[in-house]
């Protein structure tokens, strides 16, 4: 039996390159793994049986002494947000039950060409919209390291399936905190790439200009290499940066400094994640780096500017779910009503909730003072993280203001203490730049496509080569 | 702040029956929520200019290359609720 707790991509790389198992072999392992767990933690809506197949062709090829991809025989997991040909991807929304994607996402082209099997389509909130994995049309998703607890969300299932061993990485979809913020809960690596830096292309639009697809991983090593795969100019996404990254920038310790914001909204935070963060300043600092006092004045108006934008895209984004072309279909009287009746009974409580508000926000009179003030303040904030950048190389600040939660608790109380679950997250996604959470509970975010910087200051934290 | 009326008819324009039962529930919601996020109206954005607001390019490629008719139209019909000849088929629009 393989033990698939210590395994991270690194090291079943070498394993299966040195023959110590196959790559049918493994992906059998999370198959056996999924059967077992899935019933109870409800981390997969679609298991690709034929996985097995993908592995199989993998070893061939390794037989062969032909040159494999990067990622070759390893098992990955799809959020239920990303187009993989052939598959039912639903968004984990009654409105697109039965929708068979036609074509496959850009960032799944390029894992199969590394050689990834991908094992299946995972849970999440109904169109990335909920931060508890509570929002899906499927039923909520368990937390594996405790069941009576939420994993995190949007991208619940990608993260129990990797905390459950039920697959070895996994893909998210960020918008707001949807890969760090069940990293978090899971005890995992989550990092949101720079806005642009990974193709959109065949990711279901939720907000537009903050949506980036983002890998889950059990090391930071992990989560680096499935960037490294997915990352690149894509001609097929309007706003895919051109641009290399580097990997690796050589820089020591001593030579980085970190900004500590000095106006963190932490009044609703749990005292043990300020204790933590407290202690995880002294801890860098002892590894060397230099930590610093900074100010983003404008941080305490991130959820306020979050859930305007975010609605707003989204209601436009969904406008496109009709009954008619793609999903569910509900029979009306006429065109009108079938529209009316299938977006009523195909959407969920918060994606209806959602859309009316983006409406709103939209709407003649309401325009200026909610949407373009707040596309203003995103300016401001915008220019609150390029200042900081100029005396700092990271920012650093704790990804979620509590550990994870019960089931049913937060989700049964007002929305918006479901949405301040993003108060630490959402900034970096109004702003563009990268962020990673690594365990426990710390998010650094770094400028503009410098994901090496959060890679190198990541590592040294953990102790990772 | 937010009337009935004013609900239903937002969720008109978007297109979604809301269940008659869930539209005092989603009024209280959402005029907690508008009343959250208006706090971004005390921020002083005076220093923002218009043109500090993303600019408008093209980022649409030149027409060419079309790949082979129908390449894709039966997996994109086989989605459809329904067809008629490698087309949607929708209800009358316009009655007479």
């Amino acid at each position: 039996m393989l033990n698939l707790k210590d395994l991270t991509i690194t090291k079943a790389r070498g394993a299966m390159e040195k023959g110590e198992f196959s790559a049918e072999e493994l992906t059998r392992a999370y198959l056996e793994n999924i059967k077992a767990k899935n019933p109870e933690l409800n981390a997969y809506l679609t298991v690709f049986d034929d996985a097995i197949d993908e592995a199989r062709k993998i070893d061939q090829a390794r037989k062969k002494g032909e040159k494999v991809g990067s990622l070759a025989g390893v098992p990955i997991a799809i959020k239920d947000v990303i187009m993989v040909k052939g598959r039912e991807v639903t968004g984990a929304s009654k409105i697109l039950k039965g929708h068979i994607a036609t074509y496959d996402a850009t960032a799944v082209r390029k894992l199969r060409e590394a050689g990834a099997v991908l094992l299946g389509m995972t849970n999440c909130d109904e169109f990335a919209m909920g931060a508890s994995g509570e929002n899906s049309a499927y039923g909520p998703t368990k937390n594996p390291l405790d069941t009576s607890c939420v994993p995190g969300g949007s991208s619940s299932g990608s993260a129990a399936a990797v905390a459950g061993e039920m697959a070895l990485t996994a893909l998210g979809s960020e918008t707001g905190g949807s890969v760090r913020q069940p990293a978090a809960f899971c005890n995992l690596v989550g990092l949101k790439p720079t806005y642009g830096a990974v193709s959109r292309y065949g990711l279901l639009a939720l907000c537009s200009s903050f949506d980036q697809i983002a890998p889950f991983g059990k090391t930071v090593a992990d989560a680096e290499a499935v960037f490294g795969v997915i990352a690149g100019h894509d001609p097929l996404d309007s706003t895919s940066r051109d641009g290399k990254w580097q990997m690796a920038n050589g820089k020591s310790a001593d030579k980085l400094v970190i900004g500590v914001p000095g106006d963190l909204p932490l009044e609703g935070c749990d005292p043990r994640v300020i204790a933590n963060f407290k202690l995880q300043i002294k801890s860098l600092e002892t590894l060397g780096y230099k930590t610093q006092d900074i100010s983003l004045p404008n941080l305490k108006y991130a959820i306020p500017v979050y859930y305007i934008i975010l609605p707003a895209e989204a209601s436009a984004n969904l406008a496109r779910y009709d009954g008619l072309r793609y999903g569910a279909h509900v029979d009306g009287a006429n065109l009108l009503d079938d529209y009316m009746k299938t977006k009523g009974e195909g959407y969920g409580k918060e994606v209806r909730r959602r859309i009316i508000l983006g409406t709103y926000v939209l709407s003649a009179g309401y325009y200026d003072a909610y949407y373009y003030q707040a596309m203003r303040v995103r300016e401001l904030m915008k220019q609150d993280f390029a200042r900081a950048f100029e005396i700092v190389d990271a920012i650093i600040m704790p990804t979620t203001s509590g550990p994870a939660f019960e089931l049913g608790t937060k989700s049964k109380r007002s929305p918006i203490e479901m949405y301040l679950e993003d108060i630490f997250t959402a900034p970096a996604n109004i702003v563009g730049v990268p962020a990673i959470s690594v365990p426990p509970n710390l998010q650094i975010i770094a400028p503009h496509m410098r994901e090496d910087v959060l890679f190198q200051i990541a590592k040294t934290f953990l102790g990772e080569k | 702040m937010l009337s009935i009326e004013e609900l239903r008819k937002l969720a008109g324009l978007a297109r979604i029956q809301m269940p008659d039962g869930e539209l005092e529930e989603l009024r209280g919601q959402l005029e907690e929520i508008i009343g959250f996020v208006g706090e971004v109206q005390k921020a002083d954005t005076s220093s923002v200019g218009e043109v500090d607001l993303p600019a408008q390019r093209n980022v649409f490629r030149e027409d060419g290359e079309p790949h082979e008719t129908g390449k894709y139209t039966k997996d994109i019909v086989a989605n459809f609720s329904d067809s008629e000849k490698g087309y949607l088929r929708v209800k009358k629009i316009l009655e007479k």
